[in-house]
């Protein structure tokens, strides 16, 4: 057992943490949910530069051969941060997808492009009906001549609006059971009959609507094999899941830090707020939750990234997370008092993200549902 | 990062697997307090037969009677222990006294009492609490006062577990009743046959007879029973305090009562349905699943940063209030999924689980008042671990 960081993580994440305060102040993730891109090329190119877009990338796709748990100290740092953009949607939605199931030309073309920042990816997975299972899939896909034909409309698809590459989660076959009959397709953002809304979300983030009308692409663009799709999707699933909590993780623990300090500061009856027992108690229970949802993380990480069983650490992790999280800034909240109420304080920016967090991919009640089926009940 | 064991510690729990499953009567459902009378006989038998292979101070360093496996090994040592429900640790000599002395005790306090806890021959109790004082355990008034040689030791010990069957107690005594309340207090070692020691039974609420009052009556200790400096014992308490806090046990406790719980839920039909049909069941059962997830890992983290050299501070006290609170979830989940059966005592027709979740759920009352109470964890989760300024 050995629950510390390599030192080469310890660098990552050092690296990371100055590159963070410097490149993505608190200022630049105000401005980024106003814009309407939600990031600037410039700090894209920078993040290309550190590597990070490959972090996890083979060598011989351009990447520097990282492992999941690699990805997820840096994750951590990015959700400490708040970093806006489309990071997670390329790296652990596309690329990662890519890597696991497309064929060696489409990796080759496509992945070291991504390492070097020049392609943004995503994931068209959801739909109206808002479900993370197979039955929610019904965007059709038909068979036309050489072409698929791509009719439907997914929702809640992160960064649609400037990916060069989307994924799409599509219906290839009728069966009784659901999860048979799911294709990968790989389509280009920017295809003819492809057209996208970005929604106003609780974070601010760029979810989008995407419509697919009649769009057309190659029979090469299947990624992976026909109707063999979905295990690929639970794959991604589980990766992305994972991932959110560790950026979870690193939010909390920023969230922490900032309400202990102010605690500390903030005077009232003549004495600081922090020596008053409710709110030391309140803090005593915040770390508990913080330090619960990073070992559970990291153990579902570890497990990913070793190849071993893992649907119910992964769901126990996304389970506790997610609320441990909005427990975390809810009690944030309530020893900042009135001020955290405030758009100019950092608080509120945490308590979005945190909602925003729990529901993506799973929240408790889909997680415990699972937890329960892996329990045997 | 690795969340695994070593092989050494894998084979380990195995081999303390099988050795219980084979040695425990046929049907034993436990027992949590070994000092009982349905429990004691059993609980020596087990203690002999786990010291005579060395498991009982796994994880101790071998010139110390140990096995020098490490606190992994000794966490899993009481994790399946716990999980089996299986009597004969000797908790106070295992856990807290034995490494209490390594750092603290005299070379000839180490030679007489080390080796005879790895042996399991001589027990102990622990005698902090008083009448008059509990989690402000610093304002105790039990006497030792110097007569050549010896402490002469008068006062009153209470809620002193298993100080019926103890051959020895470890106690704080106030030697110095002048100087301020954290300085005049010394750390004794007081054999139990020593006149003027009595013994009063106090029967818990589960009805069973496991702590005690117990009373010295001018009871003469040897100056050489000092363990550290005299009026210097508050350290050395508070750091037997720290190896009684780590918390593992509680999660063998939490999952053995869960993975019971869990099985009962899905053998108890209820209009021909199991109970784990019903989506809320289901789900209340996940939810204790996952927290005890949490609280395994917070606890094996305490033993990896002993493991590492590191004294846990806050670490301890997240584990021990996580998993105390966690162990009162379960049991008042269990009662409430299994229904007006599960208020059926052992040998009860009807008992669901032989009576155990009745039981349990009137013990989890009190690991969140013992070893520190939660409110006093959190305040030095508080003040340890977060710097948060004092009252
Ligand atoms: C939406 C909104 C509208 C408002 N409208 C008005 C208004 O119209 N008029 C007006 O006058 N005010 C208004 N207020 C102010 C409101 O009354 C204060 O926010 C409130 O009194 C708390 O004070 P504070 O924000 O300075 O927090 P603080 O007093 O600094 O408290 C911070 C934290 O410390 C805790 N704390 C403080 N003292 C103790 C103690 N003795 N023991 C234990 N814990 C303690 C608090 O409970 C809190 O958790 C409004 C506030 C909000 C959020
Ligand atoms: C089953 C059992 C076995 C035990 N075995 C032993 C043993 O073998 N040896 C031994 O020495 N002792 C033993 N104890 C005693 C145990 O350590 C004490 O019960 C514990 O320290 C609490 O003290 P108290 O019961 O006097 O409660 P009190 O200290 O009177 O506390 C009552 C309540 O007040 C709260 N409180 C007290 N101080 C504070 C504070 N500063 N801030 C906030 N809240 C506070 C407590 O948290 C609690 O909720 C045992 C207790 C039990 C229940």
């Amino acid at each position: 057992m050995d629950l510390s960081l390599t030192e080469e993580q310890e660098m990552l994440k050092k690296m990371a943490r100055d590159f963070l305060d410097r490149e993505a102040p608190k200022s630049y993730v105000r401005a980024m949910e106003e814009d309407e891109r939600g990031f600037t090329p410039e700090t894209w190119e920078k993040i290309a530069g550190l590597g990070w877009l490959g972090l996890a990338l083979p060598e011989k796709y351009g990447g520097s051969g990282g492992g999941f748990l690699d990805l997820c100290v840096l994750l951590e740092e990015m959700g400490r941060a708040l970093l806006p953009g489309p990071f997670f949607s390329t790296v652990l939605l596309g690329a990662c997808t890519l890597l696991e199931a497309g064929s060696e030309e489409q990796k080759k073309e496509i992945l070291p492009r991504v390492a070097r920042g020049e392609r943004i990816m995503t994931l068209a997975l959801t739909e109206p009906s808002a479900t993370w299972e197979a039955k929610g899939v019904h965007l059709k896909a038909k068979a036309k001549g050489a072409d698929y034909i791509l009719d439907g409309t997914k929702l809640f698809v992160p960064d649609a609006h400037v990916a060069d590459d989307i994924i799409v989660v599509a219906r290839t076959g009728r069966s009784a059971k659901p999860e048979n009959g799911v294709s990968l397709f790989l389509v280009s953002g920017k295809a003819p009959g492809i057209t996208h809304t970005v929604l106003k979300t609780i974070a601010s983030d760029k979810q989008c609507e995407v419509v697919f009308d009649g769009v057309a692409v190659p029979a090469r663009s299947l990624v992976g094999v026909l109707n063999k799709g979905w295990p690929v999707v639970e794959k991604t699933l589980q990766r992305a899941a994972v991932a959110k909590c560790a950026e979870m993780v690193g939010g909390a623990q920023r969230v922490l830090e900032m309400t202990v300090e102010y605690a500390k500061q903030r005077v009232q009856f003549g004495r600081p707020i922090g020596s008053f027992q409710a709110i030391q108690h309140y803090c005593a229970n915040m770390v508990t939750d913080v330090d619960g949802a990073r070992f559970v993380t990291y153990e579902a990480a570890w497990r990913l990234q070793e190849g071993l069983p893992c649907a119910k650490e992964v769901s126990m992790a996304k389970a506790w997370t997610s609320e441990a999280y909005r427990r975390v800034t809810a009690l944030g909240h309530q020893i900042h008092g009135g001020i955290g109420f405030t758009k100019e304080h950092d608080m509120q920016l945490y308590f979005r993200r945190a909602k925003a967090a729990e529901l993506a991919y799973g929240d408790a009640d889909f997680h415990r549902e699972r937890v329960a089926q892996q329990m045997g009940l | 990062m690795e969340f695994s064991f070593t092989n050494e510690e894998q084979t380990f729990r195995e081999d303390l697997r099988a050795f219980l499953r084979n040695e425990l009567p046929r049907g034993w459902t436990g027992g949590r307090e070994d000092w009982d009378n349905d429990v004691f006989p059993v609980a020596q038998q087990m203690r002999k037969k786990l010291a005579a292979r060395g498991w009982l101070t796994m994880g101790w360093p071998r010139e110390y009677s140990g096995m020098g496996a490490g606190p992994v090994a000794q966490a899993i040592f009481g994790e399946e222990m716990l999980y089996h429900r299986a009597p004969g640790r000797d908790q106070f000599g295992l856990r807290m006294l034995g490494p209490t002395l390594m750092l603290f005790g005299t070379e000839e306090q180490k030679r007489e009492h080390l080796p005879r806890i790895a042996k399991g021959e001589r027990l102990w109790c622990q005698g902090y609490s008083e009448p008059g004082a509990g989690s402000d355990l610093a304002s105790l008034q039990t006497r030792a006062t110097r007569d050549g040689d010896d402490y002469v030791v008068s006062g009153s010990k209470t809620w002193t577990t298993g100080a019926h069957r103890a051959d020895w107690m470890f106690l704080l005594a106030r030697t110095d009743p002048a100087a301020p309340k954290h300085k005049g207090i010394t750390f004794l070692l007081m054999d139990m046959r020593s006149p003027g020691v009595s013994v009063r039974p106090l029967v818990n609420m589960v009805g069973d007879h496991a702590f005690n009052q117990v009373f010295f009556d001018d009871v003469r200790v040897p100056c050489t029973n000092v363990v550290g400096e005299t009026n210097r014992g508050w350290y050395v308490a508070m750091a037997l305090l720290s190896f009684e806090r780590s918390g593992v046990e509680h999660v063998g406790a939490a999952r053995r009562l869960l993975d019971d719980i869990t099985r009962a839920a899905r053998e108890t039909l209820r209009d021909g349905r199991p109970l784990t049909a019903d989506p809320i069941v289901r789900h209340k059962l996940a939810e204790r699943a996952v927290e005890t997830q949490v609280a395994r890992a917070l606890a094996y983290r305490v033993a990896w940063l002993q493991s590492k050299g590191q004294v846990p501070a806050y670490e301890s006290s997240v584990s021990k209030v996580f998993g105390t609170e966690l162990n009162q979830r379960i049991a008042n989940t269990g009662m409430q999924v299994l229904g007006l059966h599960a208020q059926l005592e052992k040998g009860s027709p009807r008992a669901v689980l032989d009576g155990v979740l009745r039981s349990y759920y009137l013990y989890t009352v009190a690991p969140t008042l013992y070893a520190g109470s939660s409110e006093v964890q959190r305040n030095i989760i508080a003040d340890k671990g977060l710097g948060l300024p004092r009252a």
